[in-house]
């Protein structure tokens, strides 16, 4: 920080030391950046630097550990939870947090998150979904939409082909291993106050051995889905947000209320993207 | 001495302790001590067989296909292993529920009615014991003495007050063994 | 060194040896001929005694992810399972032996391919030695003949893999896993305390002091030309792990004319030919590889010179064969023996192979 310009006392914003000075390769727009900076000011708020371990997914954060300025481990894809579970329990002093996508998370790794979840292990897991594989070229995603367009649905989702968008996020709300589940999004100042709340939420139930605590970011891709950011995240909430409603949905080991049964089963309606 | 020995029967005689304790008996007795169970969906209540080595010497290849002795409890394992057992070997059987004789002539053959005796003197649970003390007749492989500490050695803890009664089986084990046929 | 006697299972040593060699932790899933492993830490409950860490997982997948998961914090971290259970985690120990984590993982091998048979088998050999997974790597390889040995490679394989960096495989079947001997424990070696383990593991993932940058553990170099120099540097690691490290046994060899080579059950069966053939007045003798990974070839090569034939006996269609023609490089005559599908061939067989293929065949 250049103090000959802002004054200790002026200062109201700085960049986390928790993240490193590596440049982030994130396209322009995408949420991975902001998510990434939050994660990492939580980290920095709980003051545990020291004794953090992340684990990075494959898919677009898979070098996630080059920005975060803690010990950091690179997975498999989608064996995040599992590498967890042994370093937390290995090491129960130390924060232990996965960051997903949706591919790794709710796809190839769909095993070790249900397990992980059901087992009630005490960690961290934010989960990254912006429907569709951004690494590889956009092809779809267990979380793309039906009619959405992706190099492998290049005429749109559809249901008799590829079934349906996995709920994953509510799926893990109904287990009782997990103490706190939230789906938040980024893409507005008031939205990231929201996530980051929620992010400490679930650093600060495993400092108290709650259970597994999960947030899910309802992200854009603008270069998957072809977009300029602004309308990539005007489509998010247009899309996205009905089928994945923001908001938390396990609180304290509780459903909140008025997230009825109807949710968290079958029946919430499906939009269909045109 | 190498004594190489087969013991088979149904799944819940006690074949696998039986020979656990044996072999346990020989260790004690300062043997070199080998035992192969069979394993898999077999051993569900199926038949159950587990080849058990007492040698002087380090013991080469713990999978045999021929024994000195053969310690037959049914009649499937009877069918199985009556033509493993070595020239001049023995086979040593419980007649309970076994419809067709073994029928070589080259071989020892002794029967021990252990099932009948167990259910006479109220010991099920140490019927096979009673088979022990049979073989141990015919086969004084090991001693009394090691036995007692081969129980002690493969028992948990909490058993160790049956003991007494798994020695008093040995030994009717070994006054009702029958000879069938001895061979030179 | 207070010296026990047990009977025990090949699988129980392990499971026993696991707990004395001071391992953090087991994680695993149930398949036969193996299951006892598992069975044994749950039935000890270590965890109330040395604190180690004891998880049935929800599948060989997660098993070995959660091995590199918990070892790449510095801890020695172990599972086991067979063949099918081993080809799922081929994925876990390539990532393992990129990212340089010592493990050790236990094959109880059965027959195959596919779901194949629950009876002992040695045909996981190339798997093991050729790298079941992708990329240029090696697993550090022992392979146990008896329960003594099932249990003392466990505190070896620990040395190693710390020693080297590197996953240590014990390459065992179900013959030795099942079958009961006499077996010497040792006495307890404690875990490794806090500061132990950072000594140990000045690499691991246990916390970002501010005296120090993060630790990252991955395989992952996008970068090809640093990715070269990477697997060069691997490849340094297995060739001074083929000067150092290899190890055999040699039985009756000093004057045999004909030579078995064979590892873990092949060998004892071997062991039986051996005699069996001296009684005939054929003067055979066995060499042992203990290293599968670092195969003794020097070793093997030298032996070779004074015999007029080899058989290398293998319950597979003929993989270590190929090390064995390798190593003594055509100057002798060799052949393979096995039997396939979880049969076990018999001391009798393995004598026949040797005169039919060897004796009479040159």
């Amino acid at each position: 920080m250049n103090t000959d310009i802002v004054k200790p006392e002026n200062l109201v914003y700085s960049r986390t030391k928790v993240l490193t000075d590596a440049t982030m390769h994130y396209c322009p727009g995408c949420g991975h950046g902001t998510t990434h900076r939050i994660v990492a000011e939580v980290i920095e708020e709980l003051g545990i630097q020291d004794s953090t371990v992340g684990v990075a997914p494959v898919g677009c954060s898979v070098l996630a550990y080059n920005y975060f300025d803690v010990d950091f481990q690179e997975a498999a894809h989608g064996r995040a939870p599992a590498l967890a579970t042994a370093i937390k329990r290995l090491n129960p002093h130390l924060s232990v947090f996965t960051y997903q996508g949706d591919g790794d998370l709710a796809a190839i790794g769909t095993a070790e998150t249900i397990h992980a979840a059901n087992r009630g292990e005490n960690i961290t897991m934010i989960f990254v979904n912006n429907g569709i594989y951004g690494m590889t070229g956009g092809q779809m995603a267990p979380t793309t939409l039906v009619g959405m367009k992706s190099a492998t649905t290049p005429y749109g989702r559809r249901v008799d082909l590829n079934g349906y968008p996995l709920r994953i996020t509510e799926i893990l709300a109904t287990l009782p291993g997990t103490c706190f589940v939230s789906r938040q999004s980024v893409h507005t100042p008031a939205a990231v106050r929201k996530a980051k709340k929620a992010i400490r939420q679930a650093f600060e139930n495993q400092q108290q051995k709650k259970g597994l605590s999960f947030v899910e970011i309802v992200s854009n891709c603008n270069s998957g889905w072809k977009m300029t950011p602004v309308q990539a995240n005007k489509w998010m909430e247009e899309n996205m947000f009905p089928n994945y409603p923001i908001g938390d949905i396990k609180v304290d080991g509780k459903i909140v209320e008025g997230i009825g049964t109807d949710r968290l089963v079958v029946d919430h309606p499906l939009t269909v993207v045109q | 001495m190498t004594e190489e020995i087969i013991i088979a029967g149904f799944g819940g005689q006690g074949v696998l302790s039986m020979g656990k304790i044996l072999a346990y008996s020989g260790a004690m007795q300062d043997k070199e001590v080998s035992w192969m169970p069979s394993y898999g969906p077999e051993m569900r209540g199926g038949t159950a067989n587990v080849s058990v080595i007492i040698s002087d010497e380090r013991i080469s290849s713990p999978i045999i296909n021929h024994f000195d002795t053969a310690i037959i409890l049914n009649q499937q394992s009877l069918d199985k292993f009556e033509q493993s057992v070595k020239p001049g070997g023995v086979l040593l059987y419980d007649p309970n529920g076994i419809t067709k004789e073994p029928t070589r002539k080259d071989i020892n053959i002794y029967k021990v009615a252990a099932t009948e005796k167990a259910a006479e003197l109220g010991m099920a649970k140490v019927f096979n014991m009673i088979v022990l003390g049979a073989f141990l007749q015919v086969k004084p492989v090991v001693t009394e003495e090691f036995i007692e500490k081969g129980l002690k050695k493969s028992l948990p803890e909490r058993h160790h007050k049956l003991i007494p009664e798994n020695l008093k089986a040995v030994q009717t084990g070994k006054e009702i063994v029958q000879t069938v046929q001895t061979v030179k | 060194m207070a010296k026990e006697l047990k009977l025990m299972k090949g699988n129980e040593a392990i499971a026993q040896a696991m707990i004395a060699s001071g391992t953090d932790g087991y994680f695993g899933y149930p398949i036969t001929p193996q299951s006892e492993v598992m069975e044994t830490l749950m039935a000890e409950k270590p965890w109330e005694t040395t604190g180690m860490v004891v998880l049935q997982a929800e599948s060989e997948v997660a098993s070995i992810n959660m091995v590199y998961g918990g070892a790449a914090t510095g801890k020695k971290v172990a599972t086991s399972s067979s063949s099918p259970g081993i080809s799922l985690m081929q994925e876990g120990l390539t990532y393992l032996a990129g990212a340089e984590i010592p493990c050790l993982v236990v094959n109880v091998m059965r027959g195959g391919p596919g779901l194949g048979t629950i009876q002992p088998s040695q045909s996981d050999y190339f798997q093991s030695t050729k790298g079941g997974g992708h990329g240029d790597y090696q697993l550090f390889t022992l392979a146990p003949a008896s329960v003594q040995e099932m249990y003392d490679f466990v505190f070896e394989a620990w040395d190693i893999a710390f020693k080297y960096r590197n996953p240590v495989l014990i390459l065992s079947d179900g013959a030795i896993g099942q079958c009961m001997e006499k077996l010497y424990t040792r006495d307890n070696v404690p875990r490794w305390s806090e500061e132990k383990r950072r000594e140990m593991a000045p690499w691991g993932t246990w916390g970002k002091p501010a005296t120090r940058g993060h630790n990252i553990i991955t395989s992952l170099e996008l970068d090809s030309a640093k990715q070269e120099v990477f697997n060069h540097k691997l490849q340094a690691k297995y060739q001074e792990m083929r000067e150092k490290e290899s190890r055999y046994e040699e039985i009756q060899c000093d004057d045999a004319e004909y030579l078995f080579v064979a590892y873990g059950s092949s060998s004892r069966i071997s062991m039986k030919a051996v005699q069996l053939a001296r009684e005939k007045g054929i003067k055979a003798g066995l060499f042992r590889p203990i290293t599968l990974f670092p195969f003794p070839e020097k070793a093997l090569a030298q032996r070779a010179k004074q015999v007029k034939g080899i058989l290398s006996v293998e319950m597979s269609a003929g993989q270590m064969v190929e090390d064995v023609r390798l190593a003594t490089g055509c100057s002798v005559h060799v052949e393979h023996f096995g039997r396939l599908g979880g049969m076990i061939p018999t001391p009798n067989e393995v004598l026949e192979a040797l005169e039919n293929q060897i004796i009479k065949g040159k």
